[in-house]
């Protein structure tokens, strides 16, 4: 069976496994490993879009918990407002899930429109360095501005709404995000099969040649980057309405860490990358978790060997190597 | 506000400089000399101040303890080169940023299995204890201590850089590995002793400054993040960048602390004004940073013209 093959079939089983497994728990009454899988998804959103950025554009940016972070703190001091009947900025709050994702996305999108105009002058160990900037800048922000709990993070009482479906119940809450995630892959594989993708790809590979055949290196990934903050803003919001809390340490450094940690784990620039990523993490820190309090160490020898011995991640290691990586 | 309490802001800004100097020289010739970003240098700092906190408690000696606190941190490091680092050097920074972030996990933990999850104390000692009048203010005897122990490793690190073969053999390795061990110096052994040097820092920093804070785990991201800020400032691979980069930081982000809330009060409500001025003043060395790479994009002393 030739790779590509082997990647659809294992994507098919991830995708099939991501819903299974919660629909056995929703029919066993098992609401905690729905709330598993809930993450799993909106870890997976958010490990897309940074796909997006680390996967297609090869832009490794290393303060994605920023967008994560402000997505989470819309979430939040939309529901703060519309349960205390206050309003910011002469706008009422709303506890309905869609406008406050249109909100997340357009505030994130604006964020990595400034960040991503900036940081592209810079390149390597520079865009690393000063995407971290820019996200601390964030962190010590909602860390000592008192208006909405500062360090103490923001409490959302009453989870927001969605038209149809009642997120107060794991299941459909698990429902609603995994729709999203299927979503956000579609839009991943379709931009990486369109001309945008080719583009980005190339860039990633040889930004002289492909500026030689016309490609502006800057205008492509200054798109790509600020659809990466988007998707990942928007996995932000979800993420705060699964905790119904949001507090700074949605955008320490170390939550940018994990969000790459997720790709690498999965396979970067792979479709799956992220949904596999996300299970593994999550799944290592419920299953060692519950052996010994020292779970993190064993993590970080997993990921030693990972990016020591197998650079692929697990669809690395399963499907074989990407086609054009 | 009076003079002498700005003073003594500025000198509190000058030493917390000199500590992320000793944290920074090191992360910057290991970047200058083998191109690798290492993440777990933080790890480094945290080993050395949770020996000197340990063996201070045991021998009720902190100079044993400081001792204690360099050899452990060089040893540390000298094996994570050995058996990691190592083979990071030909791979690309994504690698190297995780596979140095999976070190911290390590590390961290093992600090955590062996020491526990309790904060240890580490007691300034005797003979550096009160304080001293310095023309208008009673300034810390030990943070002086600090400024004085910042100032003469500086100038070590300057003569070992400048005027011994050891320092000929790292700046000839930043600028040229493959002629380097062409002419017969052993790059290996070169890169080791480099990275047990930086690391030697590391832990010095940590444990100097162990006394003036609680020694715990996760004790060593904070300054790991202002160190990068620094030799991002001061630009990657320069010592004289880091130096310049690490008082920059340490009295801009002293004083912005200290004057953002009061300048603010002038015309705010005051509780206002100390949240916003805080606020401010926490981001401040970050949009140094980001005004830096903006306008001069390889920092103010980029280390290969």
């Amino acid at each position: 069976m030739d790779s590509t093959r082997k990647e659809w079939l294992l994507n098919a089983l991830l995708a099939g496994a991501l819903f299974a497994v919660p629909l056995w728990a929703w029919m066993a009454s098992e609401p905690f490993i729905i709330t598993l899988a809930t993450r799993i998804a909106i870890l997976a959103i958010a490990g897309v879009g940074l796909n997006i950025a680390l996967g297609l554009g090869g832009m490794v940016s290393f303060g994605h918990a920023l967008y994560l972070g402000i997505g989470g703190y819309v979430a939040g001091i939309a529901a703060y407002h519309a349960f205390s009947g206050t309003t910011v900025l002469g706008l009422s709050g709303t506890n309905q899930m869609l406008p406050i994702w249109a909100m997340a996305m357009a505030l994130s999108g604006l964020i990595a429109g400034i960040v991503g105009a900036l940081s592209l002058r810079t390149s390597g160990i520079f865009f690393i360095m000063i995407t971290l900037a820019f996200a601390q800048m964030g962190f010590f922000f909602t860390l000592s501005w008192p208006a909405y709990g500062g360090e103490d993070g923001l409490p959302i009482f009453v989870r927001n709404q969605f038209p149809g479906l009642n997120t107060a119940r794991p299941w459909e809450l698990f429902i609603i995000a995994y729709g999203v995630l299927l979503a956000v892959l579609g839009l991943f594989a379709m931009l990486r099969a369109a001309r945008f993708g080719a583009a980005l790809m190339a860039i990633r590979q040889n930004p002289d040649r492909a500026a030689a055949i016309g490609i502006s290196p800057f205008g492509v990934k200054l798109v790509a980057f600020i659809l990466s903050g988007m998707i990942t803003g928007l996995a932000g919001a979800m993420m705060a309405d699964l905790t119904r809390f949001v507090s700074p340490a949605m955008m320490a450094w170390t939550m940018s860490g994990e969000l790459i940690v997720i790709i690498i784990l999965g396979g970067v620039g792979r479709l799956f990358g992220p949904v596999a990523g996300a299970a593994i993490l999550v799944g290592f820190e419920v299953f060692f978790g519950g052996l010994t309090e020292h779970w993190k160490l064993w993590l970080g020898l997993v990921l030693l060997a990972v990016v020591l011995f197998a650079r692929g991640g697990l669809i690395g290691l399963i499907a074989g190597r990407a086609q054009n990586g | 506000m009076t003079l002498a309490l700005v003073l003594e802001q500025l000198l509190n800004g000058v030493q917390f400089g000199l500590m992320l100097f000793l944290m920074s020289a090191g992360l910057t010739l290991v970047f200058g000399v083998m191109g690798l970003i290492n993440l777990a240098h933080g790890s480094l700092y945290m080993i050395g101040a949770f020996l000197c906190a340990a063996v201070a408690g045991m021998t009720g000696n902190f100079w044993l303890g400081l001792m204690a606190g360099i050899a452990a941190a060089a040893a540390a490091g000298a094996l994570i080169e050995i058996v990691v680092i190592r083979r990071l050097y030909t791979r690309d920074h994504l690698d190297q940023v995780l596979a140095t972030f999976a070190l911290i996990l390590i590390l961290s933990e093992g600090v955590r299995m062996i020491f526990g999850p309790f904060p240890l104390y580490l007691n300034v000692p005797d003979v550096l204890r009160g304080t001293v009048r310095l023309g208008i203010v009673d300034y810390s005897l030990y943070r002086l201590a600090l400024i004085g122990f910042g100032l003469a490793v500086a100038v070590g690190l300057w003569a070992l850089i400048a005027k011994t073969r050891l320092g000929i053999q790292i700046r000839a390795g930043e600028s040229d590995r493959e002629m380097i061990a062409a002419l017969g110096v052993n790059i290996r052994a070169l890169y080791t002793i480099v990275f047990a040097l930086g690391a030697a820092l590391a832990g010095l920093a940590g444990a100097l400054v162990g006394a003036i804070q609680s020694v715990q785990v996760g004790m060593g991201e904070p300054v790991l993040i202002l160190a990068f800020v620094v030799i991002v400032i001061g630009g990657i691979g320069s010592i004289k960048g880091a130096m310049v980069g690490a008082l920059l930081v340490g009295v801009i982000d002293t004083m912005g602390r200290f004057l953002l809330p009061r300048l603010f009060a002038t015309f705010m409500d005051t509780s206002q004004a100390m949240g916003v001025g805080a606020a401010l003043a926490s981001m401040l060395i970050y949009l140094l940073m980001a005004l830096v790479l903006i306008f001069r994009p390889k920092g103010l002393f980029p280390a290969h013209g």
